[in-house]
Parts: structure tokens; C-alpha cells; sequence
């Protein structure tokens, strides 16, 4: 899977508090939740993030509640895929769960990008190209279990695969 | 072949296999799962997805409302009836409704759902609370619940294990909860990242249970996978006429294979306090000393239960709220509340000027009952000082245990308990 987007920057453990506040925590609906998105963080985020925009940031990514809210926002405000140099466990389950594509990146990317810059990326190969110049970072790629279950749009309907091979749908 | 430490050891019981490695991805079959009324919501919606007419069993799936309950506003009241309606349709055994209910990582514990060798997964990031009774438990999202309903299984990568040798005697004021923040100020909040936390040292051994579900409760904040105490005697006599069904407890190998071994002496250790916007700035209480605040919170899945309240009325007991001081004190289940009534606690509480709330997870993450003002600053015995974590952006908490907060609620600024008693 490909993608190419703009930057949007931000630093080191980004909590899912800061992802989307609890007083939102009231609705599952991904584009509802996406109005709320960072707004504590970045209050244009919300506003100004179109579909196929990159976020990036630095160590342990989403950390904090199990919210799968956090993802669902990013998902709903369109963003393409969420570049860091680690993820907190549960919101890196939770992004692969609900098919946000997300990638692991050298702990030095951050600071080396712009905000705004595009980059593209290659969720298979685990590469990511910046356009301006065609520099290009080598990623770790999803491990290939998860990547299926990205492949199958998220969990569900891996597990909908799953059942229906077995006969119980 | 080396040994296996107590986690590696439930996850190949659980995967029907010999031995199982870190960094192995296994298919385990899970004893119990647990959703609240912020993540079961998203559970549910998921689950409709799969069309199917039952859930894996009944019996083992738990569902809690405790989070934005009693209901707060309309939506909230629309989820808590999302999560009753689901619980009756599918026939859900452990669905506790307002006024049974309690914070679901103080209720199942005391219930007796929680076993030393069981699987645990919950959807919400505390529930690694349970492996302070020798359980693997660990928090997920709202897709993996779903799954998990469906299928009574869910994969996992096995965790390296960090071993936490606690040696000394704790001083007088000191708790699980400053043996946990310590411990998180030392490694950080990414220290523990994907690991399991084992604690254990002389003392731990000496630790009660409830100051042992404290430490396994932010094993999260550390970025642990799960947090554990092997079980002992402490253990076994808190399941004495608790547990609902026999078990098997299970124990780490001396031959063991651990990532990285820490090893602190708490013989000297002052009450811990986490300043904002993170769980690893902590700072000993004589760092923190007078230190405005607005608000306490006595309470939550962290520090709600009796032997912390016994502590804070100790301290509250004749004395006064500071006037410029909000105290809110939640009991964090029903049994506890009655109990904390029994021994006389509320009426300290009460007598003290302080708010008596029925269980919610409410304040600790803003949800309600408590929310704060642009400016604010709380002291709370919760779990996260996230900015805006309890409210506004511009609100502030400090995290502490009940001794501080209680003592700190009388004085209206931050102090060691020794001060105030």
C-alpha cells in the first residue's frame, strides 16, 4: 500500500488524552470525534488536516487510556497514516485493529521534517520518500500478520474472514 | 533451556503450548473480558458488524458502567443504554448496574472474578490492576473486545519481563503508591514499553493486596503490557471465600529469563508526588511542599479502596478541609462504601467538610463530578496528569497517595502527612 501526504508535527508521547479529550467520549461516530481531534495540542489541526495528511511524532505514540477513540479520530479527520519512532502498545493495536496504516520510523525523522512537507510512504516496503529533494528513510514495516489484518480493512473483518472459513457465519 | 517468567508461562498455557518466547505472536484463549461505558459502546457497534447470535460465553464477558455514571448528560446516559441493552440481549452474567456497580478494576477483584494463572483482557488501559493477583491481564481497544466476544481468543505478542526487586521496610506514609511512582520516575513513561513489570522484594511480600493492586494498576504508566506480583500468602487469603472458582496459580522460574533487573531500597523513601503533565515527573513530597491547590481527590481505580480510605481518615479524623480546598472522596465500589460506613470512615469524611460521591470513575479523567477550571491545580490519588486531563487545558494535577492527599486537603497546599498528623 502507497501513500503520499502532507506533514503534521508533533513531539514525544503524545497521550490520547491529548489525541481526544474524555469530555468527547460520548459518540463513536469517527467524523464527529475528528472535530475534536489534537485541538489541545494544536488547535488548527481540527480545522486545517485534509484527507491523506501524514501525522508524525516522536517516541510513544498515543500513550495513556485504551480509547479506540484516539485512532478513530485520526481515521475520521482522514489522516493517511501516523508515522513515529515508537507507539504506546494499545494504540498501536487499535490503529491496526481499525485499518489506520501506521509505520515505525528512525528516531532521528522528526526533527529532519518540516511541517507541511510531503512525503510519500510505502506501508509494504516500509520506506518513506521525501519529495522535496527524494531523500529516502527506511521504516520497519508492519509485521506481516498485521499487515493482513490491515489488508482486510481491520479486525472485523479479518475475524468475519475467519468465521466464515469455519463455517460459523 | 532457560526458565520462563510467570507471563511467558500463562501465555503458552493459554496457546496450548510447551513454552512460548518473547517477541512470539500467540493465539491465546482468553478467561475473562471486560468493557466499560466509554469502550463496550464501540465494542458493541463493532460486534453488530459480525452478525453473530451469541457471544463466546456469557459468563465470561463483564460489563461495567462506571465511567460516566451516573449518567452525566444525554449521550452518556445513551451509552450506559447501549451497554444494558447488549448485556441483557446476549444473556452477559456480570453486568453490574448503578447502585451494584463499582470502578471496574476495584469491582472484579473484589468479586472474585479475578484468578492467579488467568488470561485477562479488559477494555480499558488499567486493567493490568489484576495482575496483582498472579493473572495476565492487560488492557486493549474496543475492535480487540469485540473480537474477543466473538471468538473467546485474541492474539499477542509475548512481553519481555522487567523484574523490580523492592528490598527494605516501607516507612510509615508510604504505599504502593509511591512504590509505583517512584518506580515510573525512575524508568519513565516509556520504560516499559510492550514489557511485563514483574514486582517483587521483601517489600512486596509485606505489601497488602490492596497497595499491590495500586502498583500492577499504573504498570500502563510505566507503557507496561501488564504488571504482576506472584501469588503468596497475601494473596490466597484475599481469595479465601472470594474466588469464584478454583485455580491454578502459577510462578516464574529461578532460572527465569528477564530483560533488565532493577533493584531499589525503600527503607528511606518519602512519600512520592507526580507533577504535571506526566506520570514520570516525580518528585519526594519535600520537593512538592506548599503547593497550592484547589481540589483533592480521594479515590479511583488506583487509590479508591478501603485500606486507603482507612489511611486518609486517619489523617482527616477531627480536623477540616482547608476552606480554600474542594475534597471529593469516591469509594470505589459499593462493599467498599459500606464498609468505609461501618468503620465510621464517611462520617470523618462528612465531619470533615469533605464530598462523599457513590462510585465513579468520573473526576480522574474528566469525565464528571469534579472537572476543573482553567487554572485549577488538583492533587488527586488517580493515575494521569495529562494536561487537561482532569478538565480545562490550562488545569493542572499532581498526582499522590492518600496519605498525601488527605493530609494535603487540611493544609490547602501540598505536605507530608507527618506534618498534618
Amino acid at each position: 500500500m502507497k501513500l503520499e501526504g502532507k506533514v503534521w508535527l508533533f513531539g514525544d508521547n503524545v497521550d490520547t488524552d491529548a489525541i481526544i479529550p474524555a469530555r468527547y467520549l460520548v459518540t463513536t461516530d469517527p467524523l464527529e470525534l475528528a472535530r475534536h481531534c489534537l485541538e489541545d495540542l494544536d488547535a488548527n489541526f481540527a480545522r486545517q488536516v485534509r484527507p491523506g495528511d501524514l501525522v508524525v511524532a516522536g517516541k510513544n505514540f498515543g500513550c495513556g487510556s485504551s480509547r479506540e477513540h484516539a485512532p478513530l479520530a485520526l481515521k475520521g479527520a482522514g489522516v493517511g497514516c501516523i508515522i513515529a519512532v515508537s507507539f504506546a502498545r494499545i494504540f498501536y493495536r487499535n490503529a491496526v485493529n481499525i485499518g489506520l496504516p501506521i509505520l515505525e520510523c528512525p528516531a532521528e525523522l522528526p526533527a529532519q521534517l518540516s511541517p507541511g512537507e510531503r512525503l510519500q510512504v510505502d506501508l509494504d516496503q516500509g520506506r518513506i520518500i521525501r519529495l522535496a529533494g527524494g531523500s529516502e528513510v527506511k521504516a520497519s514495516p508492519l509485521p506481516p500478520f498485521m499487515q493482513e489484518i490491515l489488508k482486510h480493512g481491520g479486525l472485523i473483518e479479518y475475524v468475519q474472514a475467519r468465521l466464515q472459513n469455519d463455517g460459523l457465519l | 533451556m532457560p526458565g520462563q517468567t510467570m507471563v511467558e508461562k500463562i501465555l503458552a498455557r493459554g496457546a496450548g503450548k510447551e513454552k512460548v518466547r518473547p517477541g512470539d505472536l500467540v493465539n491465546v484463549k482468553v478467561d475473562l473480558v471486560l468493557g466499560n461505558d466509554v469502550t463496550a459502546p464501540v465494542a458493541i457497534k463493532e460486534f453488530a458488524r459480525l452478525g453473530l447470535e451469541r457471544v463466546f460465553d456469557p459468563a465470561r464477558v463483564v460489563l461495567v458502567p462506571d465511567h460516566f455514571t451516573p449518567n452525566r448528560d444525554i449521550p452518556s446516559a445513551e451509552q450506559a443504554l447501549a451497554l444494558r441493552r447488549f448485556a441483557s440481549r446476549y444473556g452477559i452474567v456480570h453486568y453490574y448496574e448503578v447502585g451494584r456497580m463499582g470502578i471496574e478494576h476495584a469491582l472484579l477483584p473484589e468479586q472474585g472474578l479475578v484468578l492467579p494463572g488467568q488470561i485477562i483482557i479488559g477494555a480499558d488501559s488499567h486493567t493490568c490492576t489484576y495482575g496483582a493477583l498472579g493473572a495476565f491481564a492487560t488492557g486493549v481497544g474496543s475492535t480487540d473486545l469485540a473480537a474477543a466476544m466473538a471468538l473467546g481468543e485474541l492474539w499477542f505478542k509475548v512481553p519481555p519481563t522487567l523484574r523490580f526487586v523492592y528490598n527494605g521496610k516501607m516507612p510509615k506514609w508510604v504505599g504502593g503508591k509511591d512504590l509505583i511512582l517512584y518506580t515510573i520516575g525512575a524508568i519513565g513513561v516509556e520504560g516499559a514499553r510492550y514489557q511485563a513489570m514483574e514486582f517483587c522484594g521483601p517489600a512486596i511480600e509485606a505489601l497488602p493486596m490492596d497497595g499491590r493492586l495500586t502498583m500492577a494498576n499504573m504498570a500502563i504508566e510505566a507503557g507496561g503490557k501488564c504488571g504482576y506480583i506472584q501469588p503468596d500468602r497475601i494473596t490466597f487469603e484475599y481469595l479465601e471465600g472470594r474466588a469464584k472458582s478454583s485455580y491454578e496459580a502459577v510462578y516464574s522460574d529461578s532460572d527465569a529469563v528477564y530483560a533488565e533487573t532493577y533493584t531499589f531500597d525503600v527503607s528511606s523513601l518519602e512519600p512520592q508526588v507526580a507533577f504535571p503533565p506526566s506520570p514520570e515527573n516525580v518528585h519526594p513530597v519535600s520537593k512538592a511542599r506548599g503547593i497550592r491547590i484547589d481540589q483533592v481527590v480521594i479515590g479511583s481505580c488506583t487509590n479508591g479502596r478501603l485500606e486507603d480510605l482507612r489511611i486518609a481518615a486517619a489523617l482527616l479524623k477531627g480536623r477540616k478541609v482547608n476552606p480554600r480546598v474542594r475534597l471529593l472522596v469516591i469509594p470505589a465500589t459499593q462493599a467498599i462504601y459500606r464498609q468505609a460506613l461501618a468503620e465510621g470512615l464517611l462520617e470523618i469524611f462528612i465531619d470533615a467538610e469533605a464530598a462523599v460521591s457513590t462510585p465513579t470513575c468520573g473526576p480522574c479523567l474528566g469525565g464528571h463530578m469534579g472537572i476543573l477550571a482553567g487554572g485549577e491545580v488538583a492533587l488527586a490519588t488517580t493515575n494521569r496528569n495529562f494536561t487537561g486531563r482532569m478538565g480545562h487545558r490550562d488545569s493542572q494535577v499532581y498526582l499522590c497517595g492518600p496519605a498525601v492527599a488527605a493530609a494535603s486537603a487540611v493544609a490547602g497546599e501540598i505536605i507530608h502527612p507527618e506534618e498534618v498528623a
